[in-house]
């Protein structure tokens, strides 16, 4: 770390927002093989279109620079989550990024409408294999039932939660299969919005949060 | 003098100090032989356009007072008192062992007893000007080669005092009226005009200079420094002191004050010129007459003394001991003869003890050994000290001469140094290591460090060491002045290395960021803000929103830096733009705690500790 590398490179602002975090990059080949396809995404598309940025190479000592991350997020139309499924939900800089960039006031709650109408899709892995998350196996639940918390977040934001991109089973996925995912991937992001899919999925939800319900009371509570 | 000739003898010294150091300097032979070779250039001897070289001698000797009063100004008292054993004991061995050897090697040649002490007194002397010119070229100062050097010559200073003093006691004897009854006088006058300048340096001097300082008028400071200098010289001169010592003395004086770097600033520049003015003086005044009478005579003698000297200092050297590589120069730079032996030559002659022509074959002897030390350094450069190196090659020091190519060199392997290649090495990362502190370098091997002996500033060596192939430079030299010439070169020469860089300070880091390094930390930053971190965990705020509020002063504190870069050397911008920045974090984290203060209200919580616990608002 550099002292004049220390500041988060501000960011031109882009329709495409890919965060991606992996607190094991050198240690992956889905992740990191998605990262450098979404990433190739930039010399092709014009200028303006997307933009990656990878939170733990920004911040490896966990001190996310919000006004940049604001900055980033008021010029996209679409945000993409890019992230291995840990215990269960996100990594810790990804989960750091939700608690200090989405701020009462701005992401959610009075006069918080800075995401409003944008898309937010999560892109993820996980290692066990699909058939791991059923009732029968060890992880006891569809992969489905993780999700919720994702989507209630998009939800208080505004934001229209898209049908997730998942590869399961990437510990023993071959590289040929993650090649095709990651072109998969690279595909989609190039194409947005004209995805087929898209027609299906509902406007987002209306969830207003009253000023009362801070800091105290249960958020949920108030939007149920 | 009429203004004629005044502006031609400027002119002919400048113009000859100008062609000659310059090119000295580029056959790698130092900037003092440019100036000795300048001398003879234009001496009586040379194209005769000085004739008169004693009075520009003297007049010169003053770059030498000039020269000990900065090295008083890096001495405190306490540093110097520190050095008492060195001074006082190495020095007098090196000052008696030589003059007894020269004296009984004299009288072995059936040379008459006074003529032999005088002789070896005035041979035993070492050049002050040379010696400390040559380490503060070589940045050579704080070695143990450095420090006994200096002490030896301080030692020379003070012991001239009493030579000076009893020389006439010599004539005497022979049947001449020297300075007679007031010998015991002199020391008396002496010691009491110490006494006043000590005591006027430590009552009067800084409240002095301060009240100077309040006028506001920097050349009258200049003034004031050079008055103070020239005001203790001339007082130790009138009771017939060193007026170097005298210097030295009111130097060491005002080591401790505030105004000491403003001191050596003004002074520097003068003493540079005097200096090297002295060292011209000293080109012009050897006497080839007297040289060409008999050469073979003044061959043996200078052969022979040098000889003799420098078997005491390698006697002194071994049982000091001085780390071998440094043993070259501590025994070349005391071997030679000084200007302290003129000046004993001519009381002597003064008084009758020595005859004119056998002063000025001493003279020029001396003058001579003055001329060829510098030719031994860059000969002992070149051979001995490579030889020294090879020849313990497995045992301790080696310069680097094989080949490397670790992907990452480590220059500097001192406090700093040292983390970082634990660091790498821990990590399975072998790195070529090089430092140019031998005696370092001795006790790093002894704890298993593979450390190459070796100047960072040299191109030859960073070839050497792999820079064509590293990927990566950790720059952690502690000099500055070396470490932004090694980065200079490295970003001339291997375009393709990165510098990681240590910083001193902010002018330092400024330096190498104007050389186009841009990964720059500076040493004291994170260490002094994992400090604040512990003060404000002390007065209650938690351990965690410590370590957020430091990350966060980091980051705006080294935005800033970069921020100010451009207006690095204009002084008032670059204040008012700091406390402008400083005043915004000020302000950013009175709001902060404002609004966590107003969130802690409506919750009811209560406000007693100085931070909220949690100033997050998280929705759930």
């Amino acid at each position: 770390m550099a002292e004049t590398a220390a500041e988060a490179p501000s960011s031109p602002g882009a329709e495409i927002l890919v965060l991606v975090a992996h607190p094991e990059l050198e240690q992956s080949r889905a992740n990191r093989r998605m990262l450098l396809d979404a990433r190739s995404l930039q010399d092709v598309l014009p200028p303006g279109r997307i933009e990656v940025r990878d939170l733990y190479a920004l911040y490896p000592d966990y001190l996310i620079d919000i006004a940049a991350e604001q900055t980033a997020l008021a010029a996209a139309r679409l945000v993409v989550w890019q992230q291995p499924i840990h215990w269960y939900g996100m990594p810790p800089l990804l989960k750091l990024w939700v608690d200090d960039v989405l701020t009462f006031g701005w992401a959610y709650g009075p006069g918080g409408t800075s995401l409003r109408g944008k898309d937010l899709w999560l892109v993820a892995t996980t290692g066990g294999p699909e058939d791991s998350y059923r009732p029968d196996s060890y992880n006891r639940y569809f992969f489905e039932a993780f999700l919720p918390p994702y989507e209630q977040t998009a939800a208080l934001c505004g934001m229209r939660f898209l049908p997730p991109l998942m590869l399961h089973g990437a510990h023993k996925a071959s590289e040929a299969e993650i090649a095709a995912h990651a072109a998969t991937y690279a595909k989609q992001l190039a194409g947005y919005p004209q995805w087929p899919e898209l027609d299906a999925v509902e406007q987002c939800v209306e969830c207003e949060v009253p000023l009362t319900a801070r800091p105290m009371e249960n958020v949920m509570e108030a939007t149920a | 003098m009429e203004h004629g000739s005044w502006l031609t003898g400027l002119l002919v010294y400048l113009a000859a100090a100008v062609f000659a150091v310059p090119v000295a300097r580029f056959l790698g032979l130092g900037s003092i032989i440019g100036y000795l070779a300048a001398g003879i250039l234009i001496g009586p001897w040379g194209l005769k356009f000085v004739t008169d070289p004693q009075q520009m001698l003297q007049f010169a000797e003053f770059g030498v007072v000039l020269m000990l009063f900065l090295v008083g100004l890096e001495l405190e008292p306490q540093r110097l008192w520190s050095l008492r054993k060195p001074i006082f004991g190495w020095g007098s061995t090196q000052l008696l062992g030589s003059a007894a050897l020269l004296v009984a090697g004299a009288l072995a040649f059936g040379i008459d007893w006074r003529f032999a002490v005088v002789a070896a007194i005035g041979l035993a002397m070492s050049s002050t000007a040379i010696g400390l010119g040559v380490l503060a070229e070589r940045n050579m100062m704080a070695t143990t080669a450095g420090e006994s050097i200096l002490s030896v010559s301080l030692l020379q200073d003070i012991a001239a005092i009493p030579i000076l003093a009893l020389l006439p006691f010599l004539a005497m004897g022979s049947g001449h009226e020297g300075a007679g009854g007031s010998g015991w006088l002199g020391p008396l006058k002496a010691i009491g005009t110490i006494a006043v300048v000590i005591l006027g340096g430590r009552l009067l001097l800084r409240p002095m200079l301060r009240w100077i300082a309040l006028s506001d008028t920097p050349e009258i400071f200049t003034a004031a420094s050079l008055l103070l200098v020239v005001a203790t010289a001339a007082l130790m001169n009138a009771v017939g002191l060193s007026m170097a010592l005298g210097a030295f003395l009111a130097g060491v004086l005002l080591a401790e004050s505030e105004y000491r770097r403003e001191l050596e600033t003004d002074i520097e520049p003068f003493k540079g010129l005097l200096l090297g003015l002295f060292f011209i003086a000293v080109g012009m005044s050897i006497d080839f007459a007297a040289v060409l009478r008999q050469p073979w005579l003044i061959a043996g003698v200078v052969v022979a003394f040098l000889a003799v000297k420098a078997l005491v200092l390698w006697a002194m050297a071994r049982t000091m001991p001085i780390p071998r590589l440094e043993r070259p120069i501590f025994i070349l730079l005391l071997a030679q003869g000084g200007e302290f032996g003129f000046v004993v030559f001519q009381t002597a002659r003064q008084a009758g003890v020595i005859s004119m022509p056998v002063s000025s074959f001493l003279v020029a002897a001396v003058a001579i050994s003055m001329l060829l030390a510098p030719l031994f350094l860059v000969a002992a450069d070149r051979w001995w000290i490579p030889y020294l190196a090879g020849s313990k090659r497995r045992l301790d020091v080696e310069e680097i001469s094989e080949p490397q190519n670790a992907s990452v060199i480590i220059a500097g392997f001192g406090r700093y140094g040292q983390i970082v290649g634990r660091m790498l090495f821990a990590n399975g990362v072998a790195a070529t290591v090089l430092d140019h502190d031998a005696e370092a370098i001795e006790a790093l091997r002894k704890f298993g460090w593979r450390v190459y002996y070796g100047d960072a500033t040299r191109l030859d060596l960073m070839r050497t060491a792999g820079a064509d192939k590293a990927r990566v430079l950790v720059l952690a030299i502690d000099d500055t002045v070396q470490s932004v010439e090694c980065a200079k070169m490295v970003r001339e020469n291997f375009p393709e290395v990165t510098i990681v860089a240590r910083a001193r300070n902010v002018q330092h880091y400024y330096e190498l960021y104007e050389l186009g390094v841009t990964m720059i930390e500076r040493e004291t930053l994170d260490s002094a803000l994992m400090t604040a971190r512990s003060a404000l965990e002390q007065l209650g705020w938690q351990p965690h929103q410590a370590r957020n509020l430091a990350l966060r002063f980091r980051r705006h504190n080294v935005a800033q830096l970069a921020a100010l870069a451009p207006h690095r050397k204009d002084e008032a911008r670059l204040i008012a733009a700091a406390k402008q920045g400083r005043r915004q974090l000020e302000e950013l984290f009175a709001i902060e705690r404002q609004q966590a203060a107003e969130r802690q209200a409506r919750a009811g919580w209560s406000a007693d500790v100085p931070a909220a616990t949690d100033q997050k608002p998280l929705p759930s």
